[in-house]
């Protein structure tokens, strides 16, 4: 990898990567963050002390405000001189090469040759629909068309607070190939039991190996989602496109094109 | 009502003849969904009547009593006559208070249907005792709310509004009153997520919840008290807020009259459209909910902020007006003052569009002219708050300028780790610093400041109001329910049998007796 825009400057140590606030290697991290202890000279010295433990170098209390009742909250600046080696880092991601709607479409009609069936859902409890209703609707998000827009994808936005029972139930109905799940709320991690939960009845019902599933969401990882036995996750910013290349590529490499009925519909 | 002043210069040169026949059309609206709820009732209303009866508690599963008493009511096939009758029939029978009558329902001990029926009138008379104690206790409620407020010191509109949602209670308590120290007027208590679609209200204290904290009477009173004690020293009265919205508004609207909330969430479309309840079925609850606020003296919120979460939020503002003109016929018809209706709106187009501060000016302005009088509430950028908080401050601080600008009542404080988490502690102190400085440095900007003839904003705010107008035609000629189906709202299509909710839905029995509702009707100065 070449660096940019160093012309004539030490180009930094990529086995050795340090922060970089206005000199190379510097070392310098911001921080906020509030503790429960009463605003005073004694609240700074324990934010400052918390810094040092934490193994930070010269930290700069800059800001300190009285949160009331106890609390107080600080600005900080400190210096780091632990290193990571950039060179060693593999991130997984999910594989599908970039291409066009247009380009996706042409895939599904020379390869699959029906309608790939798609669900999206936001299972659970969750009723925050933004994510799923960019990938999903019509009108997509900034330009970019939603699923529903695709020639050759049904698309099933079956909306928010969907049990997974239910949204089984419709992948067995519809014949579903692929399932998307967008999982917005996780406090106290509820998105991952919400979602292995999928896994297991999926499983149960003998149609994990038969359909695609993928997660979607601020927190939810491409590396999250397979370890929760997921086959692809998706983060903040995805586009429509993107899943829908990665589903045509997977669907297509897995052979799962060729397709016989869930189950119901043809018992 | 007309609340619109001839003498308010419009400074959107907005056309009077317009706004008059939007709300005429908005009326007629409202009337065709009065004469529909009034035929009719549901569970939650029955419950809502148990309770003030004084039905309170759960069973040993947590299923509380006034679910128990109102399903042996639709279990006998009853549900169109009301809990009323038979309630009473057996307090008066056994010579037991209500709530020892469900218990005894609920131990099998006793069956309302089964039991001698007494008379009448003598029915009626213990009835409407009851029910004259319950509306003097919200009386109650809501003068000493006015006596607290009398000896509060206020500041100018808006009120700052922020949220707690930590999922348990007492650490709510703790977050409220670190957020009423650093200058917020009101708290909200941001809901458990799914609460909206269950049919009963959780029993006692809780310390569990995702996204937000279960509304229990005995959550309301723990944060109320806290608020009560740090408003005490600080010299305001600190406002409480809840959501009514859901499978449960009566029954909600219920415990916030006897807990002194002082805003609620009530919006029936709210919940038709986003989570998917069946219309019939909380347009009804919406209906007894809002009387209940009214009386109450609880400023009601409508959520039509939300339709630019999912609708196109430069092209869809017309829907968002068109959704206030009726939910305020709506809430005229259940006796709810303008002063008490926090119509929502919001600020949520994309921040990267040219001039797009221009446009939310000008329709927060409109908004404000249309409902001069109301305590409008003005709703913070959502959809494209990303993760960049330093952006997101940016996109907070243009909307306390509109806020500020154009004088909301209620100005809900962004927070620049929305979309990350709820709220923290310090995230709350930032947005109130911020709203505090924009705030006072432009407090008197929108009487100093005209917006050009025929310029961007007056066009802009002209051609929504004409947009409106068209919209009302269409959904007066055709129903609101029509309008649902269709998609008009936040671009999401629902349909009047379809939802939550709906098998809880019983037309009016010609016995259905409903003393609690005449009462009601008659403290808000509402025709029979």
């Amino acid at each position: 990898m070449t660096i940019h825009g160093r012309t004539g400057a030490t180009p930094p140590d990529l086995t050795s990567v340090r922060p970089y606030g206005d000199t190379l290697d510097d070392g310098i991290m911001q921080l906020s963050f509030s503790l429960p202890v009463p605003f005073g000279d004694e609240a700074r010295e324990a934010a400052r002390r918390l810094l040092l433990a934490m193994g930070l170098e010269d930290p700069q209390i800059y800001h300190a405000a009285d949160l009331g009742d106890g609390y107080t909250f600080v600005i900080v600046y400190a210096r780091t001189r632990a290193t990571i080696d950039f060179t060693s880092i593999e991130v997984a991601k999910v594989a599908a090469p970039q291409r066009s709607k247009k380009e996706i479409e042409a895939l599904v009609a020379e390869r699959v040759g029906r309608d790939i069936v798609v669900l999206g859902a936001c299972t659970g409890t969750d009723a925050h629909t933004v994510g799923i209703d960019a990938i999903m609707n019509m009108k997509g998000f900034d330009g970019d068309k939603g699923l529903e827009a695709y020639r050759g994808v049904a698309a099933w936005n079956l909306g928010a607070q969907v049990p997974n029972e239910e949204l089984v139930a419709r992948a067995i109905e519809l014949d579903a190939d692929v399932l998307l799940v967008s999982q917005i709320v996780t406090q106290k991690d509820v998105h991952k039991v919400n979602l292995t939960e999928l896994v297991e009845l999926l499983e149960a019902e003998g149609l994990r190996e038969r359909l695609l599933i993928a997660a979607g969401g601020p927190r939810i990882g491409h590396e999250l989602a397979l370890e929760l036995g997921f086959d692809a996750g998706f983060g903040p910013g995805t586009r429509a496109v993107q899943v829908a290349s990665w589903m045509v590529d997977e669907l297509i490499a897995r052979g799962l094109v060729e397709r016989t009925p869930h189950g119901r519909r043809s018992s | 009502m007309n609340p619109t002043s001839s003498t308010v210069h419009s400074r959107l040169d907005l056309d009077p003849d317009t706004i008059a026949a939007c709300r005429a059309a908005a009326s007629d609206i409202a009337d065709d969904v009065d004469r529909f709820v009034r035929e009719r009732t549901t569970v939650a209303v029955e419950r809502t009547i148990t309770r003030f009866l004084g039905v309170d508690d759960a069973d040993e599963d947590g299923t509380p009593l006034p679910n128990r008493l109102v399903d042996t009511l639709v279990d006998a096939g009853r549900l169109g006559d009301g809990i009323t009758t038979p309630l009473v029939n057996a307090m008066r029978s056994l010579d037991r208070s209500a709530a020892d009558v469900a218990r005894a329902v609920t131990a099998g001990e006793v069956d309302l249907f089964t039991l001698p029926e007494l008379p009448a009138h003598d029915i009626r008379d213990t009835a409407e005792r009851l029910t004259n104690d319950a509306i003097a206790t919200i009386r109650q409620t809501r003068n000493t709310r006015a006596e607290r407020i009398a000896r509060s010191t206020t500041h100018p509109d808006p009120l700052l509004y922020v949220i707690v949602a930590t999922g348990n209670i007492y650490e709510d308590a703790v977050q409220a009153r670190t957020a009423a120290i650093q200058g917020a007027d009101i708290i909200a208590v941001i809901r458990s997520t799914g609460q909206s679609l269950i049919d009963y209200v959780p029993y006692g204290p809780t310390t569990e919840g995702f996204g937000g904290t279960y509304a229990t009477q005995a959550n309301f009173r723990i944060v109320r008290e806290a608020l009560d004690d740090v408003g005490e020293q600080l010299g305001r009265y600190i406002m409480l807020c809840n959501y009514c919205s859901g499978l449960c508004m009566p029954e909600i609207a219920a415990m916030g009259a006897l807990e002194r909330l002082d805003m609620m969430l009530n919006d029936a479309l709210y919940g038709v459209l986003f989570r998917d309840i069946n219309m019939q079925r909380t347009l009804i609850d919406q209906y007894f909910s809002r009387m209940i606020n009214g009386l109450a003296g609880v400023i009601l919120n409508t959520g039509e902020d939300n339709y630019l979460t999912t609708d196109d939020a430069v092209e869809a503002t017309h829907t968002v007006l068109t959704s206030q003109f009726i939910n305020e016929q709506l809430a005229f018809r259940c006796g709810v003052p303008p002063e008490q209706l926090g119509l929502g709106h919001a600020m949520e187009m994309d921040p990267t569009l040219e001039n797009g501060f221009l446009l939310e000016l000008a329709q927060a302005q409109l908004v404000r002219e249309v409902f001069p009088h109301h305590r409008l509430k003005y709703m913070p950028p959502t959809r494209y708050m990303t993760g960049n908080i330093l952006r997101g401050l940016a996109q907070d601080t243009l909307f306390n300028i509109i806020g500020a600008w154009t004088r909301q009542g209620v100005q809900l404080l962004g927070m620049h780790t929305e979309a990350m988490h709820t709220p923290h502690i310090a995230d709350r102190h930032i947005a109130l610093e911020n709203a505090q400085v924009v705030m006072n440095n432009l407090r008197d900007i929108g009487d100093e400041v005209v917006f050009r003839p025929g310029g961007l904003i007056q066009k802009r705010a002209q051609d929504t109001l004409a947009r409106t107008a068209e919209l009302l035609e269409d959904i007066r000629r055709d129903g609101l329910f029509d309008a649902l189906g269709r998609g008009t709202f936040a671009g999401v299509r629902r349909l009047p049998n379809a939802g939550r909710g709906l098998a809880g839905v019983a037309s009016r029995s010609p016995d259905y007796y409903n003393p609690l509702e005449t009462a009601l009707r008659r403290a808000l100065h509402l025709d029979g």
